[in-house]
């Protein structure tokens, strides 16, 4: 009964913390399907912000910039970082600890100092190309992120595998990724979702970083200051669908397989 | 190891180096013709026009505040063509030598411009800039709250509007605003008189909702403010009763108040200045610059696209102000080094 | 061939794109026409407005990054009890709403708080009066609460759900009840992941000017604002960079402390997002 109870405070109070993650997310998703100037008012069911949002072409150089960012800088800076997780943890201690300090500086750095950092630096050699800047920046704040969850793996990960593949006759290269690598896959996969995640979100690097390209983040500051325009609610209900399927699609089939070790275990447990 | 970590600096370097003097302009198969401009201050449509036109792309990026803008035209990778900045910055760019001067035979639309819009005092003989939108500056506000006349900036300041009064984000437009009020110039160079300005802002600070940029549009058409400070342009969309609010009304005070103009420059920096004149050519022909001119609400210099225009155009006194009016508004100028104790004023006000 | 070259592509990246960019900043802070210079520092110091609002930030942040440690752990706790299909479909949906984009989870909040906002309309609705909310500091601690709090949640989340369940059967066996058991055993565990949270969180909200700009329309000007007001808007390239050496060491000062907390408790490894 205790457990019961229990069980339903908890439960409710999950609830409640979805309730306010969602709420805002579900409101913006009803009022994409109205076209009212302001919100104080249902003016009946319409797709006219979704028309709007399918004229403007702003908004879909953004999300193409977003989207290729996101997935460039996250495979970039995976390979960057695995490579590098996997040289530094053969490295002698004293110039670990360097390395792996500058490496956490963009990780503690606010964004803002790490975005005017760039911006002074690309001002300096007079690169203009906003969209290799916004990349480039991208990168160097992902690469980090990817270090550090690979990081862990390799301690699990025994040293000598890679001696072993060597002993065996495979070039450095091969043991790595024919050994090593699938050793510390996991690793890799959660540095890389983390990298896109946060490439996606970010807006305060990316403000300063580029020059002349808009990502979404930039785009939607700079028409959120202005109004409110009732296609990015359009946006907004987009983008939720299609992440809101994107992970369920990446889910379900981990789930599935945990589901299924879950089974076979109780299966073993009861016999 | 020493020698690995100089290796690694060296090709750093070199990289960054190389980085520098890489330059993406090849790309494009098609001409880009990089625009800035504010927010909201051309009608797409002009834009797909002249793309249609020329065979040509427009690449066009948006800033909030002239301040904002100079900074970008000042960075040596400025890459942009063309720009809209208003009076006292293109006072400044001129004196920084950041201008590219106009070759005006490649815009022969230069003579539907109205000569009162030329030859003014920050570019003489508009050797540097073309006119492309003009206007006040004033309050704009709610009559159903508002029940007294209003006509002096007085009334920004009355406790009674406590919690419905919007004032503008940008520095000389707002300490203007108390400049004018206390019966200065806006252009002052009299450090009292800007600190005298700085203290009735903050006094005020207890009484503003909140300092906007451009959503002060929508707060006053959704009725959620009784004063706000805007632009002319701005009004004459928020007081149309079908695109607006009915209930709202601009007024430029009896004190005084800014007159403005955004004028077309090209920076020195520019790759593509001939196709910079063609934009301001093409924007000063009389039909597309009385399509923009609608569509924005600002008012045009272009007395070819006025002539164009029906009476209730003519008639709007917020787009089409009386000489009276004109008259009792001052230019903006660049303050040169004096701008540190505007600044400074303005950090006070707002932190 | 020594397995340490495979890192070398990453410290080049690692010095232009990291380490040079940082002298830039230390440059234009200290270096004015190619001479050493202490104005902007001086700029900086003399006039008490800058400390105000950096004092003012770090309340602020300070608020928010406590207000999602509260909701935020029991949320991570509970999801860490769970059976471990349950927990990852649950753990999805405190991830997603970080794909959607920052910018357009704060519009969201625009859009609800607005004085004609959705918020109002179901209390008039209900027969309330209305409310004010934007432009308040209430609605930018709001903002940020809900921007950062999943920043909260996985970290702690991934640290609790990899404690060996044999630590809490052993307290129990030892006799310790439940709460104890918490506050012995599984709270001192899932300190790598709390201070993850905390740097997640409480950097990120010293520094966001999206949040305060379009939420807290000037009236709650934060760091952020202010350096990205000198940089961006006022060309006070030196003066900004002054604000943004003195954040940053800020910060590296209260990660140091956070660490030496950390060691003393005996944990190496940090807790990760993931």
């Amino acid at each position: 009964m205790v457990k019961r109870l229990a069980n339903f405070l908890k439960h409710s109070y999950l609830g409640l913390v979805l309730l306010f993650m969602y709420a805002p997310i579900a409101i913006l998703i009803l009022f994409s399907f109205t076209d009212s100037r302001t919100m104080s008012k249902w003016q009946g069911w319409s797709l006219g912000a979704y028309e709007k949002l399918f004229a403007d072409g702003a908004v879909w150089v953004a999300v193409k910039n977003s989207v290729s960012i996101a997935l460039i800088s996250a495979t970039v800076a995976t390979i960057i970082g695995t490579f590098a997780a996997i040289g530094i943890y053969s490295m002698k201690k004293r110039r670990r600890m360097v390395i792996e300090n500058i490496t956490q500086l963009p990780m503690v750095n606010p964004d803002l100092v790490t975005g005017i950092s760039f911006m002074l630096l690309f001002t300096a050699i007079g690169f203009t190309s906003g969209y290799l800047r916004m990349l480039i920046a991208h990168i160097t704040f992902n690469l980090p992120y990817v270090i550090f969850s690979v990081m862990p793996r390799l301690r699990q990960s025994s040293n000598r595998l890679y001696e072993a593949a060597l002993d065996l006759g495979c070039t450095p290269m091969k043991a790595l990724t024919k050994v090593v690598i699938p050793d510390i896959m996991p690793g890799i996969i959660s540095g890389f979702i983390l990298a896109f995640t946060l490439s996606i979100d970010d807006f305060v690097i990316s403000w300063f970083a580029a020059e002349g390209v808009q990502n979404i983040s930039i785009y939607v500051y700079s028409i959120a200051r202005r109004g409110i325009p009732s296609h990015i609610n359009a946006l907004s209900a987009l983008m939720f669908v299609v992440v809101a399927a994107l992970l369920v699609i990446v889910n379900l089939r981990s789930i599935k397989q945990e589901r299924e070790a879950e089974a076979q275990a109780n299966k073993l447990r009861s016999k | 190891m020493k020698n690995t970590i100089k290796k690694a600096i060296c090709l750093a370097l070199l990289v960054l180096f190389v980085l520098g003097s890489f330059s993406l302009s090849g790309c494009n198969s098609k001409e880009t013709l990089y625009i800035l401009n504010w927010g909201d201050y051309i009608d797409p449509d002009v834009i797909a026009k002249f793309e249609a036109e020329y065979g040509v792309k427009v690449h066009y990026d948006t800033m909030a505040n002239n301040e904002e803008m100079l900074i970008k035209l000042e960075s040596s990778t400025n890459i942009y063509d063309l720009c809209f900045p208003s009076d006292y910055i293109i006072e400044k760019l001129i004196k920084s030598d950041l201008l590219r001067e106009i070759n005006k035979d490649n815009i022969p639309n230069i003579k539907n411009i109205d000569e009162q819009f030329l030859d003014l005092s920050f570019d003489p003989g508009n050797k540097y800039s073309v006119p492309y939108m003009w206007g006040t500056l004033g309050i704009l506000y709610n009559t159903t709250m508002v029940d007294e006349p209003v006509d002096s900036w007085g009334v920004l300041f009355d406790e009674k509007y406590e919690g419905q009064i919007y004032m503008y984000d940008s520095m000389r437009d707002s300490i203007g605003v108390a400049l004018k009020y206390l019966g200065y110039s806006l252009n002052t160079r009299n450090e009292a008189e800007v600190a005298e300005a700085r203290d009735l802002l903050i006094q005020q600070r207890s009484i503003v909702k909140a300092y906007l940029g451009d959503t002060i549009k929508d707060a006053m058409i959704g009725g959620e403010g009784a004063l706000a400070v805007v632009y002319s342009g701005d009004a004459v969309w928020c007081v149309d009763p079908e695109e607006g609010n009915p209930d709202l009304a601009y007024v430029v005070p009896n004190e005084g108040s800014n007159l403005w103009f955004d004028n077309a420059i090209i920076p020195k920096t520019s790759k593509n200045p001939e196709l910079a004149e063609k934009f301001i050519n093409f924007l000063n022909d009389p039909e597309i610059a009385m399509q923009n001119s609608q569509y924005l609400g600002y008012s045009t210099p272009n007395k070819a696209a006025l002539a164009l225009m029906d009476e209730s155009w003519l008639e709007n006194e917020i787009y089409n102000p009386p000489q009276e009016v004109i008259d009792r508004c001052e230019i903006f100028h660049d303050l040169g080094e004096f701008t540190a104790v505007f600044s400074e004023a303005w950090d006070e006000i707002i932190y | 061939m020594k397995r340490s070259v495979f890192a070398t592509p990453y410290i080049v990246w690692m010095i232009m794109f990291i380490v040079i960019p940082m002298l830039f900043i230390l440059y234009s802070a200290f270096i004015k026409d190619g001479q050493f210079t202490l104005e902007y520092v001086r700029q900086a110091m003399e006039s008490p407005k800058y400390m105000n609002v950096l004092l003012r930030s770090i309340v602020i942040a300070l608020i928010s990054t406590a207000l999602c440690l509260l909701i935020g752990y029991p949320v991570a706790y509970i999801l860490s009890n769970m059976k471990k299909s349950t927990a990852a479909i649950l753990s999805m949906f405190f991830i997603l709403p970080m794909w959607m984009n920052f910018l357009l989870r704060t519009y969201a909040w625009q859009v609800v708080l607005a004085d004609n906002g959705v918020l109002n309309m179901l209390l008039t609705s209900l027969g309330f009066p209305k409310g004010e909310f934007m432009y308040t500091q209430g609605a930018v601690l709001l903002v940020t609460v809900y921007n950062f709090l999943p920043f909260m949640i996985l970290p702690i989340y991934t640290v609790l759900s990899k404690i060996d369940r044999s630590h809490i059967e052993a307290a129990h066996d030892l006799g310790a009840n439940s709460i104890k058991t918490f506050f012995k055993v599984v709270l001192p565990l899932s300190v790598p992941g709390i201070i993850s949270g905390i740097t997640m969180v409480f950097i990120p909200a010293i520094t966001t000017f999206a949040i305060s700009r379009l939420i807290g329309g000037k009236n709650v000007a934060l760091y952020g604002d202010l350096i990205e007001e000198k940089i961006v808007s006022s060309g006070s390239l030196g003066l900004g960079s002054v604000l943004s050496i003195i954040l940053l060491v800020l910060v590296i000062i209260s990660i140091f402390v956070m660490h030496r907390m950390e060691v003393e408790q005996g944990n190496e490894e940090g807790g990760t997002l993931w």
